[in-house]
């Protein structure tokens, strides 16, 4: 069956077509084969929101899955993070869950928490 | 004290222009009004910032960073806390008042200013929704900042009119932390946000998209809460169809329609104005029509990418510094950009040959999504430029690069978007 994807790898929005041969086409760059490839076998998506601090000046930082997450992982990785609390100065790049539900992704602050 | 060139707006477009024309050897000085540096990208969490320029994938407060470092590195004057409230010409350039939490009101004294004062949202006043009056009616941005950085939701249940990319992001972020996000209602049979936001904001959590719909109502509780909304269908000329209504119990509206440049301080100015950008009038070197005052970013049209507004301030923090510098000929020669069929602007609206150096970065919107186009430019009845164009939305900015000396010193240079069948 033919099946039509937008890319979403770049702000283009190349808009790929997987004919039942598996032929892709419409994408713009090599990065869209890759997508299309992914979004069909084994989609993720990069995962961003924030954590609490004990600071009430800075109540939330926020945070992201260094590498893409399964997409079914999503809600279940929300809830751990969603436990998470900052207790020290930490810088931007910093983990603080490793290896998130064996994803091998790490969820790492997206920016400084220095009091 | 003179200064050589003030940057109003510590955004991403201030940073950049600020970086760009201290680079050049310029004495510069940046104002902010909120505590921190980074503007707007301090709340938008989200990913997708930064391929264009770094040729990677950074959330918003990261790609702030990388610049807030390149900002310190360069060891530029700058306060936070600090609003600017009015701007007049002088004679040796301009004098500023700036209101600072720290130190009180003073007066400043600039050779050059650079605008970066970002874009505010349309609330619901600038739209008319009859009902009720409740509270819960909010604006994307402003539910944003509460929960990205106050860290508190501003509601249960939510419906989210318009589609712009803020609205998108909105309602994937409130379904992930717990809200019901039941739909987006979007007036035009196009969404106004990048395609990715469409396909990874709603698509992934099925959150319905209403393309030609609005809301006709807001109904309160007896507290004066928001209860409930009536969605809509509107036939062509965006007029309600009877008999399609549907109601939704929410107790949040966001509202995601539109954004407008900030350009309050030209309020004291004699400026000229473009009413189809809701911004002031530039040539290639994003000085506006008061020269010695430069605007870039947001505040001079609204960019859907950050890095595209990061380069526009970087050209413009370059082309401030040249004003300050260098002795500049007046030829007075100035050709007028028009936009023509099927675009909604283009900037610069204006090529002066005193800046006949500086490269013509035409940016430009599309009025409605165009498969194949052709971007034909002329001057005096003559063919400058043809170029195939594939794909061109309303929601993203299109630009390309226009040769000088290809044109004519004097007639209009007009652009058109022409659709291929």
């Amino acid at each position: 069956m033919k099946k039509e994807f937008i890319c979403i790898v770049c702000p283009r929005g190349c808009h790929v077509t997987v004919d039942e041969q598996g032929v892709i086409t419409g994408n713009e760059c090599k990065r869209g084969i890759k997508y299309v490839e992914t979004e069909m076998n084994a989609p993720t998506r990069m995962l961003t929101t924030t954590v609490r601090t004990v600071y009430p000046e800075i109540p939330r930082v926020s945070v992201k899955t260094d590498q893409p997450i399964p997409k079914g992982l999503i809600y279940e990785a929300m809830d751990i993070i969603n436990q998470v609390v900052i207790d020290k100065p930490m810088k931007i790049g910093e983990i603080v869950v490793k290896n998130i539900l064996g994803t091998e992704s790490n969820i790492v602050l997206t920016k400084s928490c220095l009091k | 004290m003179t200064r050589d060139i003030i940057v109003v707006g510590g955004g991403a477009s201030g940073l950049a222009a600020a970086i760009a024309a201290k680079e050049e050897g310029r004495d510069v000085l940046l104002i902010e009004k909120e505590d921190t540096l980074g503007g707007i990208l301090n709340q938008c969490i989200h990913n997708g910032f930064g391929l264009d320029v770094f040729k990677e994938e950074y959330t918003g407060p990261e790609y702030a960073d990388k610049y807030i470092q390149r900002f310190y590195e360069n060891k530029i004057d700058h306060m936070t806390g600090a609003t600017v409230t009015s701007v007049e010409k002088t004679d040796v350039g301009f004098e500023i008042v700036v209101a600072s939490t720290k130190a009180g009101i003073y007066k400043m004294s600039t050779k050059a200013i650079v605008m970066s004062t970002g874009c505010y949202e349309r609330t619901r006043g600038s739209i008319i929704i009859p009902g009720d009056r409740p509270k819960g009616v909010i604006t994307a941005g402003s539910a944003q900042r509460y929960l990205n950085i106050n860290g508190y939701m501003v509601g249960k249940s939510v419906f989210i009119l318009g589609s712009g990319d803020i609205g998108l992001i909105m309602a994937r972020r409130m379904h992930l932390e717990g809200a019901n996000v039941l739909g987006v209602a979007e007036l035009m049979p196009y969404s106004n946000g990048l395609t990715r936001n469409i396909v990874q904001c709603l698509n992934d959590f099925d959150i319905p998209l209403f393309l030609s719909h609005t809301i006709t109502r807001v109904n309160a509780d007896k507290e004066g809460r928001l209860e409930s909304i009536v969605l809509q269908e509107v036939d062509e000329s965006f007029q309600p169809i009877e008999g399609t209504e549907k109601v939704f119990e929410v107790d949040t509206l966001l509202l995601s329609i539109g954004l407008i440049p900030d350009i309050t301080l030209f309020d004291s100015l004699e400026v000229e104005t473009d009413p189809k950008t809701r911004s002031v009038k530039v040539n290639q070197a994003y000085e506006t029509s008061v020269s010695g005052i430069f605007i870039c970013g947001n505040s001079l049209q609204v960019h859907d990418l950050v890095d595209n507004a990061s380069k526009e301030s970087e050209r413009a923090g370059k082309c401030a510094s040249d004003y300050v510098t260098e002795e500049r000929t007046k030829t007075n020669k100035t050709l007028h950009i028009i936009p023509g069929n099927n675009l909604l602007f283009v900037t610069p609206q204006k090529i002066s040959f005193d800046w006949e150096s500086k490269p013509i970065v035409l940016s430009f919107r599309s009025n409605k999504k165009v498969e194949k186009a052709l971007l034909i430019i002329t001057q005096n009845g003559k063919e400058i430029v043809r170029k195939k164009l594939f794909f061109v939305v309303p929601a993203e900015m299109e630009s390309l690069v226009l040769d000088i000396n290809s044109l004519d010193k004097t007639g209009d240079v007009r652009v058109d978007l022409e659709v291929v069948l």
